[in-house]
């Protein structure tokens, strides 16, 4: 390291490149709109994430009271929903399915992909590699503006007069297809597929950024073995968006094709109404395949960034190591190879080869590996631990609660034998809401309480924080939880209404307790909401260093101007996570702290590194 | 700027940013083509399947696609030895061939409607459509790409002491070069 002549000489050079941000002031609209700079543009999609998720949330209650309270008086839905109540005061069954196809769309894609990744990837990635900024700002504006448009037109889509799209997130032709099948598979479904294509471009873009802020950005020091996990899951994020969401654009090209065009790529032999379509020799499975390869590793970029970002709170707030440092990123590794091997495990009854099942039931099981290794590592880090009981630590617990108690159930989702019996039922429901929906949007919930600080230099309310966190904690469980037996006993996922069949008028009380469950919890967010919009105005002011953590975004002012340290970037001695070390006088040592300036707690080996510091200090 | 160099020094990744950005898209393009041409497998092992000659079309493109890399490498030379208008002649040569090799695609296309293989019917034939399509519209992204390093050339951006943009112009007009050499060997094999 022949540091000492180059830090003289970019000291130099850092101060004059200061002086260049301080004069020049941007515009209004530069610096608030059409930033460049990585810290306002994670805001924006946080802000964004957060209104798609009330969207969402408010859908799914609305669905929620069909099935609570089949045949109820709606009327009073009126003004909201307008002539999608009929004139009996009920919903309309082809709404109730766009319903449920756009809170499918809007959750997955809009607030646990944008929301969440977009979010803090962006705000963490510059910050706690050592970067000034994202490789490319201007590539990571477009990246949000094209999600914007994006958003715009699918939120369009949600007041058009035929509806929005209505054959589920999935959207498998042939229903998707053909605008004769249903309304939804009109005008609503081609806003879908546009929204969709610029949703994807936005991710790319994105993605790109990621990667290569990661690999070509970091400061001195940071070494890969040196960075914070919640680095790790979005790099390894990035690297599986970009190479997933490429085969959901061909998936969806092909689709354009078919209902635009007159092309069978998924269609073939099909009778609507005793009439004969002319297309022939497509097949619906192709698209399946080509869906689902997008599909499954999707499930992991919606839950890696949320696994990434515990990781580093629980570390944090247990004031320890993080167990298995490298066992915790080789999981992570292994869960993103073994993503794309495993699609066809959501195509069990599609009518494939039964051996071809097994091998792909054998693929999935083995996801239970790496996953319960990380679930160990949560679990021994918080061993012993003096934990503080921050709303973020509380969230971050939380998740690996749900990650456990749905991943178990993946554990039985993914034999193809008993897949017959649960397959499209409400256990799918169940375990997926659980293992990817709550876990990851615990995950989200939990990086807002703790990086709210950094992000707006002042702090949330904290008894506010407990009360959602308990009445979100407790809820999610009292909704999904059920929803296992409903499986179980067969209840299809996306049916209307169970009371026309005798079989299904059993668990109507338990519906109806799902329902009010998912109606108090939904409620509970706006204590969120108000605690995140009163506390940017009025919050308590942040200390420098709120939660005594290692990682380099709390060596920045409260908060950071374009280029997000006013001085030198500061190099990296040590990795993130010295909580707790036996002979250090504080529980907790920055990564920017020089092994020389730690000789009462170095280990044998950093003995000499300290001394390798000082020699190329001198 | 120093402070750039600093920032590079301190990884042990020296690519330049934009340049590695274009290597990432260029994966992602890839798993585009992956996907179709699995696709493609997929659709083809169900039978049902229309069979027809590839038209003569893509054979002239196949090798005018080659010679148009040929162009490109030469003018990167020029361009590493400060010789301007050399390089500028070659790039629009590079173009020229570009916009031939689309035509040629074309005239391929009028051939198989000439066939009776239509872009709507059986999918043996919609996927071919739909593939060299696809790399047609990348190969127009490039022909701008030519264009923009030509105009930078001409504004004495583009010599031997910075050959970024030129260099990432190689790179993708070569990728799309070979891209499309294996389509059209996968198409050639797999009918």
């Amino acid at each position: 390291m022949a540091s000492s002549a180059v830090s003289t000489s970019t000291a130099h050079a850092h101060d004059t490149h200061h002086d260049e941000h301080e004069h020049h002031e941007l515009s209004f609209i530069r610096k608030y709109v059409f930033s460049e700079d990585h810290k306002t543009i994670g805001k924006q999609f946080l802000f964004t994430g957060i209104f798609w998720a009330i969207i969402g949330g408010l859908l799914s209650v609305l669905f929620r009271i069909q099935l609570g309270f089949p045949g109820a008086d709606l009327t009073f839905l009126k003004p909201l929903l307008g002539g999608w109540i009929t004139a009996e005061g009920t919903l309309d069954p082809e709404f109730y399915l766009a319903m449920v196809t756009m809170h499918g769309t809007i959750m997955v894609f809009f607030v646990l992909t944008a929301g969440l990744s977009g979010t803090f990837s962006n705000f963490l990635i510059p910050l706690q590699v050592g970067a000034r900024d994202m490789a490319s700002g201007f590539m990571n504006m477009l990246s949000y503006w094209f999600f914007f448009v994006s958003s715009v037109i699918m939120f369009i889509s949600l007041f058009i007069k035929t509806g929005p799209a209505a054959g589920g997130w999935v959207i498998y032709p042939p229903l998707s297809a053909l605008p004769q099948a249903i309304s939804g598979s009109g005008l609503g479904m081609t806003l879908w597929l546009v929204s969709m294509a610029l949703f994807i471009v936005s991710s790319l873009l994105g993605g790109i950024n990621y990667i290569t802020t990661v690999i070509n950005l970091r400061t001195q020091g940071m070494t890969f073995s040196r960075l914070p996990l919640t680095i790790w899951a979005f790099f390894l994020t990035a690297v599986i968006g970009l190479l997933s969401f490429p085969v959901l654009f061909s998936a969806a090209l092909l689709l354009i094709f078919d209902r635009s065009f007159g092309t069978s790529f998924y269609l073939s032999e099909i009778y609507i109404g005793g009439e004969a379509l002319p297309n022939m020799g497509g097949s619906p499975i192709l698209f399946q395949h080509l869906f689902w390869f997008l599909g499954h590793p999707e499930v992991y970029i919606v839950l890696l960034p949320a696994l990434g970002i515990t990781s580093e709170i629980i570390a944090t707030n247990s004031r320890k190591p993080i167990f298995g440092y490298k066992a915790m990123v080789l999981s992570m590794v292994a869960i993103g190879f073994l993503s794309f091997i495993v699609w066809a495990h959501h195509m069990f009854v599609t009518g494939m080869n039964p051996f071809l099942g097994s091998v792909f039931m054998l693929l999935t099981l083995i996801i239970a590996v790496p996953s319960a290794v990380k679930a160990f590592n949560y679990i021994t880090t918080l061993w012993k631990g003096n934990i503080v009981f921050t709303p973020a630590m509380l969230f971050s617990i939380a998740l690996v609660s749900f990650f456990i108690s749905g991943g178990l159930t993946g554990i039985i989702l993914g034999n193809s034998a008993l897949d017959i019996q649960l397959h499209d039922t409400y256990f799918v429901v169940a375990h997926f809401h659980l293992v990817m929906g709550s876990a990851s949007f615990f995950g989200l919930m939990a990086g807002v309480y703790h990086w709210f600080p950094k992000m707006f230099g002042r702090m949330m309310d904290e008894k506010l924080g407990y009360i959602h966190f308990w009445l979100t904690f407790v809820g999610v469980y009292l909704v999904f939880f059920p929803l296992h037996y409903i499986g179980i006993a067969g209840f299809p996922r996306r049916y209307y209404s169970f009371t026309s069949y005798d079989a299904f008028s059993s668990f109507t009380d338990l519906n109806m307790f799902v329902s009010i469950s998912a109606i108090i919890t939904f409620s509970a967010q706006f204590i969120f909401l108000f605690n995140f919009i009163y506390s940017i105005f009025r919050g308590r002011l942040a200390p420098a260093n709120p939660w005594r953590s290692n990682t380099l975004e709390w060596t920045t002012p409260r908060i950071p101007e374009h280029g997000n340290w006013p001085g030198k970037i500061p190099t990296v001695y040590r990795w993130p996570y010295d909580y707790s070390k036996p002979g250090a006088p504080e529980d907790f040592i920055p990564q920017n702290v020089p092994l020389s300036a730690t000789p009462e707690s170095n280990l044998e080996n950093e003995m000499e590194e300290a001394q390798k510091e000082q020699v190329a200090a001198h | 700027m120093t402070t750039q160099t600093l920032e590079k020094n301190s990884t042990s990744f020296s690519m330049h940013p934009k340049k590695f950005a274009l290597w990432l898209f260029i994966v992602s393009v890839i798993m585009i083509f992956a996907s179709l041409t699995s696709a493609y497998i997929v659709r083809q092992s169900e039978g049902n399947w229309v069979q027809f000659e590839l038209p003569a079309g893509f054979y002239f493109s196949s090798v005018l696609i080659v010679v148009s890399s040929v162009f490109m490498h030469l003018a990167y030379l020029s361009a590493k030895k400060d010789l301007f208008k050399r390089t500028q002649a070659l790039l629009l040569l590079t173009a020229l061939s570009g916009v031939v090799f689309m035509f040629l695609q074309w005239r391929g296309w009028s051939e198989l409607v000439a066939q009776e293989i239509f872009f709507v019917g059986n999918p043996s034939g919609s996927f071919v459509y739909v593939i060299s399509g696809l790399h047609a519209v990348h190969i127009v992204s490039a022909i701008i790409f030519v264009l923009v390093v030509v105009y930078q050339s001409r504004k004495q951006m583009v010599h031997s002491k910075s050959l970024n943009s030129i260099e990432m112009c190689l790179t993708f007009w070569h990728f799309l070069g070979g891209l499309w050499l294996y389509l059209f060997l996968f198409l050639v094999l797999n009918r």
